[in-house]
């Protein structure tokens, strides 16, 4: 894509993101709101699995670790939610962080199994901890009001503060990924000895891409329990680690874009699958799945790029 | 210490039948490099095909090898129409397709036959065998002598036939295998119906304990997962002994760590695994991963 279609397209994007809570019922602008808190989650699982090869089975229990904090926060010290999600993300960061290094050992499927036993043990120990967490009643917030008189819903004014905490992460992101240090990332995915003998400190990278990418799940999972203002041990279970790979992986690998595909896939498909069949859901869903990894095995984003790749060979073709 | 060997046995029979689950996992890691998280599933379906014979009235035994056959052609079937398309494909996309067979068959299972559970009759007398003061299941050793009877069968499968040492090669290198005349397709989608085989036996010795029902095999599958990863994904063996040990693991550490209990039982014992893997990266018994630079 040149850089002006790159341009107009983004513009467009965000145009009809900003319209769409004035267009939609509230239950919609919750859903679009739980689209953009998937979409930071993805991005942050996509960084580790997608640029940096590390797969993870597990970014649920980040995603609860986040929304805990949020929520003991504002339950118990009555912090304002803005600074809880600071708090979650840096917390994240360093809880990413320090999984990541023994986390170095491990390659493929051993990692994926580590990762996996961190997701599955969440919801145990969540409910080990009664005393901060409430136990499996889990802990009630009430939705914040939109600040300085605005003449929104709760539900609009979560949407517009989702989508700026969003549109900052992606373009950090992006900074990130573009340059000299996303270039160490994906360098140590590619060939991991190449990119020891260039000087890349591949334990650091590895282990720091695991700590923002945790980071940024985190976040995700703190704006989740404001915007479903509740949060309960069984909402972790391991489906949510699986869920997010699979919207990582059907939105498109090492894809910035790919996340918001992912999240609008792990949003609606599941209800379209419920509308269709009453009887067997899943196997819907499961068609679709595969249905989808047939027709792009790269993912949405890769099929894109695909098209675009070959739309510019035509257009240079015909020109020539 | 009475009940330190109660709680040994009883560790050892469930952890028989991870090991089973777990052992059909490496199978089919080992023939086709691809991690089957539909697996448990399968194995659940051709429980459901067996209560399904046997309700028919077909004689236990019968029912059990006719069941396997038909597991076999399934697993064979799930091959060539599911996985064959995505077959070169990204290992990432092979896992998502996994997921999607999981759901569908788990789906399609509670569809036709509700989500009631429902008994299995075990081929085994009911009545516990006692050593000293030690209480033997019937059942849970019976499980456990099958589990090592598939093992066995395996062993000398790919030890000693023709077809067990081309379906090794066209795992080991497709390229050159191909080259000598191996239907290298044809061998993976055999790994995929032996797989789906032992995956039947191991569905059959479970259900009796945990009654059959869509989702018997979800926490089993986690264990055996486990399992697998602790005694390494290259071993066969290594995954049965791991299954075992997981399963001891688990019990003595509910019995004895008072604040642990049952609620976290899950949780230590994934605990220990990680401290294994951080130790031995990969597993007990695998073979550490070589790569061609």
């Amino acid at each position: 894509m040149s850089p002006r279609v790159r341009y107009v397209v983004l513009v467009a994007v965000l145009a009809i993101a900003l319209a769409l809570p004035f267009l939609v019922s509230n239950f919609r602008v919750f859903q679009f709101t739980q689209v953009a808190v998937y979409a930071i989650a993805l991005l942050g699982l996509n960084m580790l699995t997608g640029y940096n090869g590390q797969i993870s089975l597990g970014h649920g229990a980040f995603y609860a670790l986040g929304a805990y904090t949020t929520a003991i926060m504002i339950d118990r010290w009555d912090v304002p939610y803005p600074l809880t999600i600071v708090t979650a993300g840096v917390l994240c960061l360093i809880a990413g962080f320090l999984f990541g290094i023994p986390a170095l050992r491990l390659e493929g499927l051993y990692l994926a199994l580590a990762t996996f036993a961190l997701a599955l043990a969440i919801p145990q120990i969540l409910k080990y901890f009664e005393h901060w967490t409430g136990g499996s009643q889990g802990i009630v917030l009430s939705k914040p009001n939109p600040p300085w008189g605005l003449p929104l819903s709760p539900d609009q004014w979560l949407y517009f503060f989702t989508l700026a905490v969003l549109l900052v992460l992606f373009v950090l992101a992006r900074n990130l990924l573009a340059g000299r240090t996303g270039r160490a990332i994906v360098a140590i995915r590619d060939n991991p000895i190449a990119a020891q003998a260039m000087g890349v400190n591949t334990a650091l990278y590895k282990s720091l891409t695991f700590g923002v990418s945790a980071a940024y799940t985190g976040v995700a999972g703190a704006l989740s329990a404001i915007v479903i203002a509740f949060v309960a041990p069984d909402a972790f279970n391991v489906f949510l680690s699986i869920t997010f790979l699979t919207g990582v992986v059907i939105g498109g690998l090492a894809s910035i874009s790919g996340a918001i595909f992912g999240a609008l896939f792990i949003q609606f498909v599941p209800n379209w699958a419920q509308e269709i069949s009453k009887a067997a859901p899943w196997a819907i869903y499961g068609i679709f799945l595969i249905g989808f990894m047939y027709a792009m095995p790269f993912g949405i984003a890769g099929a894109i790029r695909r098209v675009a790749a070959r739309a510019a060979l035509r257009g240079t073709a015909a020109r020539a | 210490m009475e009940i330190f060997f109660q709680q040994v046995v009883s560790g050892l029979a469930t952890g028989g039948i991870y090991g089973s689950v777990a052992l059909a996992l490496v199978m089919i890691y080992q023939a086709t490099d691809v991690v089957n998280y539909a697996q448990g599933e399968m194995a659940m379906f051709s429980t459901y095909l067996a209560w399904t014979l046997m309700n028919a009235g077909v004689p236990y035994w019968w029912a059990f090898f006719g069941t396997l056959v038909l597991s076999f052609v399934g697993g064979l079937v799930i091959e060539r129409i599911v996985i064959r398309p995505v077959e070169n494909k990204p290992i990432l996309t092979i896992v998502i397709v996994c997921i999607g067979l999981l759901v569908i068959l788990n789906s399609v299972a509670g569809w036709i036959y509700s989500y009631i559970q429902k008994p299995f009759p075990s081929p085994f007398p009911p009545k516990p065998i006692m050593l000293g003061t030690v209480v033997f299941g019937a059942h849970d050793l019976g499980a456990i002598g099958v589990t090592l009877v598939v093992l066995a069968f395996l062993y000398a499968f790919f030890r000693f036939t023709t077809l067990g040492l081309a379906m090794r090669a066209a795992a080991q290198n497709p390229t050159s295998s191909r080259l000598c005349g191996i239907r290298v397709g044809w061998m993976l989608a055999i790994g995929w119906g032996l797989a789906a085989m032992v995956g039947a036996v191991a569905g059959m010795m479970v259900a009796p304990i945990v009654f059959l029902d869509p989702n018997m095999m979800a926490g089993i599958l986690i264990y055996a997962f486990a399992s697998a990863t602790l005694g390494g994904f290259t071993s066969p063996g290594g995954a049965v002994l791991g299954g075992l040990i997981v399963g001891v693991i688990e019990n003595l550490v509910g019995t004895y760590v008072s604040f642990i209990g049952t609620e976290l039982k899950l949780t230590v014992a994934l605990a220990v695994i990680l401290i294994v893997l951080v130790f031995k990266p990969s597993g007990l018994f695998g073979r550490a991963a070589v790569h061609r630079v």
